[in-house]
């Protein structure tokens, strides 16, 4: 078993027509991903990558029994999209799309309350569980099937990781990326949870960076479920350069960029192995399993 | 987009936020025909830049006629104002805003700003307001309160009166500053801000509120639905951004200045940040933060680089690419062969070059490199390659390398 993801997922791509969606789809497909449909508003009825095209989500749902959906819409309508997944009661929407506006992420936020949907994303690499299913655009050349889940909020990073922890040996439960923006769905902590009960998980990989506060958020569910995975931590940006800043209502709220410091302070006391930088992760982890078994 | 605090005021007015009458100026003539065209005996001049806590650093004068407010804008102009919210370096004044003074007045605070962890934002209010309410909030967090707001088609809505309530308003006073809190957070939701904050906030003894500055920033990815604003960010940033950084900026590529000797290329911020921490982990020094968004075409990636063969500070170039699904290596590579086809073997810019590159491509883009003839050194892996730079970087002389591209070319 993976995380959010397994054999008995079918997957629907809103937008698939478009060009980038036609090319990962494709790959997807190639990896052995079940996509069943495609939805795109004003192609319904028509085929495209030998899979039948629907106008609305709830329309290609019942059709098909899909529960996920790809969200590979652009920024000016990604919301919308997001929302209409949500509505047609999709269990997981998996949104890739950059540059989606805040405000359209609240009302999706919104959306997202007392609602069935899980949200992965947006800005998200999404979601792989190495052998069973892809959805999303990363690169998959380095992963294994195996043990180790890993959450993070940067793409290339999470496949330079990936790469160092096939390398050591070890293989993924699950890849999952939370996204990089400040309104998003499902939480490195959520995430984190995710894996503590999953029974293929043996030990969880947490990448996080400076601003935000999800690592912190992290932190604190992690010490209230005391995992009895190991989980090894990065925080990246120690050493990024200072931006401006405009006012003071960020000290107020959680919205002040979190520094790497203040972060790695905050899981550490959580009782998380602190990688000190990304180079040697992958050992770090199975020493750390090593350890756990003993 | 941080906006100037005339343009925030500016904007904020049209949703009914009761401004001082001001006018914005680039000279001191301009200074003395301003004052004297706002009438009243006591101005305010102000430096427009965009950050905080000019009042504490020089940058907000008061003149008691249009002959005074010309010399303190005369003063103001061509400076550089340094606070803790600007870069080290400071910010150039180019502009500056001569308003009417405001006297005998309570000074609040209000702000909507968002909040990350429950992805809504949030009114903001204190009855403290000025550029201290920072230190004095960090000793007493109850003197500002905040209230969650809820979006709906036509607007934000939250307890605006609840919360003007709650930080000790009544009567009039309370009225009005719930309906400016209504009104801030309608300019929030109108304008796709991510940041409004009006500090201080003047209450008169009349019990109207008057902002008396203003801090607003847009969502930059918000921009497609607001053409007034984006030629405005357009307009701004040809005239005060660092010229290298906008030029990166429109080659989909996010860089940075910094300090050190080491030209950094990475794609995607996140490992473009772990890059930054392994190479001063290996005891190097960062020159720029480079992070080449996955749309950035084999062009784009070509004036990237080509930012750092200009940069005469780099000693060493260290690239770390892991190629992915909407970006594989080989792009990277073109982009790197290009930039150096087109930069002449006596440029100083041709320094050691060390290239990890894995993923998607990674073999590929080592034929495109090897094909176009750049010359670099690999590192097994991003650590490696970290740990290598920093080497080439200590190094006295590194004409080796341009000796072999001479010899190429």
């Amino acid at each position: 078993m993976a995380i959010l993801v397994g054999r008995e997922t079918r997957v629907i791509c809103q937008g698939m027509t478009g060009r980038a969606a036609t090319f990962h789809v494709r790959r997807m497909l190639n990896y052995g991903t079940r996509i069943v449909a495609g939805v795109t508003p004003g192609k319904g009825g028509s085929r495209h990558l030998d899979l039948p095209v629907f106008d609305t989500v709830a329309e290609a749902v019942t059709a098909t029994g899909a529960n996920a959906s790809l969200v590979f819409v652009p920024p000016d309508r990604a919301a919308a999209a997001m929302i209409e997944a949500t509505r047609a009661g999709v269990p997981l929407v998996v949104c890739v799309t950059e540059r989606v506006p805040l405000i359209d992420m609240v009302r999706v936020r919104q959306e997202l309350d007392g609602s069935r949907t899980r949200l992965v994303g947006p800005n998200s690499q999404g979601v792989l569980a190495p052998g069973v299913a892809q959805l999303g655009v990363m690169a998959t050349t380095s992963a294994r099937k195996g043990g180790i889940g890993i959450v993070s909020r940067s793409a290339s990073l999470t496949s330079e990781i990936v790469a160092q922890v096939t390398r050591a040996g070890l293989g993924q439960s699950t890849t999952v990326g939370v996204g990089g923006d400040p309104v998003h769905g499902l939480t490195l902590a959520q995430c984190v949870e995710l894996f503590e009960g999953d029974g293929e998980t043996e030990g969880v990989i947490l990448i996080g960076e400076i601003g935000g506060s999800d690592e912190e958020q992290a932190a604190e569910a992690i010490a209230r479920l005391r995992p009895r995975k190991p989980i090894v931590a990065l925080v990246a940006g120690r050493h990024a350069p200072r931006l401006r800043r405009m006012g003071h209502a960020g000290a107020f709220t959680s919205a002040h960029a979190g520094s790497a410091d203040r972060k790695i302070e905050a899981l550490r006391s959580a009782g998380v192995l602190i990688a000190p930088n990304a180079h040697n992760i992958g050992e770090l982890m199975r020493e750390a399993l090593r350890s756990a078994r003993h | 987009m941080d906006l100037h605090e005339f343009q925030a005021k500016e904007l904020l007015e049209r949703f009914g936020v009761n401004i001082p009458g001001g006018r914005v100026v680039e000279s001191a003539a301009d200074a003395h025909r301003g004052a004297e065209g706002l009438g009243g005996q006591r101005f305010v001049v102000k430096a427009q830049i965009r950050a905080g806590d000019r009042a504490d650093h020089g940058g907000i004068r008061f003149a008691d006629s249009p002959r005074a407010a010309a010399l303190e804008a005369g003063a103001l102009l061509g400076r550089r104002i340094i606070t803790p919210q600007t870069p080290e370096s400071g910010v150039l004044v180019k502009w500056v805003y001569v308003e009417e003074a405001v006297a005998d007045a309570r000074l609040l605070y209000a702000a909507v700003v968002l909040d990350r962890v429950s992805g809504r934002p949030l009114a903001l209010a204190s009855a403290h307001g000025g550029s201290d309410i920072e230190d004095r909030a960090e000793r007493d967090p109850a003197i500002v309160q905040s209230i969650p707001l809820t979006i709906r088609p036509d607007g934000a809505n939250g307890d605006f009166a609840g919360l003007a309530a709650r930080i000790g308003l009544d009567g009039a006073a309370l009225a009005s500053a719930a309906q400016l809190l209504r009104q801030l957070a309608a300019a929030f939701v109108a304008l796709d801000a991510s940041l409004i904050e009006v500090n201080p906030l003047a209450l008169t003894a009349g019990g109207k509120l008057i902002a008396l500055d203003a801090k607003l920033s847009i969502d930059d990815n918000a921009l497609f639905r607001h053409a007034d604003l984006r030629a405005l960010r357009d307009y701004m940033e040809r005239d005060e951004n660092d010229p290298v950084e906008l030029e990166a900026q429109q080659h989909q590529i996010n860089y940075i200045r910094m300090a050190g000797d080491i030209g950094v290329l990475v794609n995607g911020a996140g490992l473009a940040l772990a890059t930054l921490d392994m190479v001063c982990d290996a005891g190097g020094r960062p020159a720029n933060f480079m992070d080449i968004r996955t749309t950035a075409t084999s062009l784009d990636i070509a004036r990237g680089f080509k930012l750092i063969l200009d940069n005469p500070a780099v000693r060493s170039i260290l690239v770390n690419v892991h190629g992915g699904g909407m970006q594989p290596c080989d792009t990277i590579a073109e982009g790197i062969g290009i930039a150096l086809r087109r930069c002449p073997a006596q440029h100083p810019g041709h320094v050691p070059i060390v290239i990890s590159m894995a993923g998607n491509h990674a073999e590929f883009a080592r034929t495109v490199l090897h094909n176009t003839g750049v010359p670099y050194i690999a590192g097994s892996t991003p650590w490696d390659a970290a740990q290598k730079a920093v080497a080439y970087a200590k190094r006295e002389a590194p004409s080796w390398l341009s000796s072999l591209v001479a010899r190429r070319a």
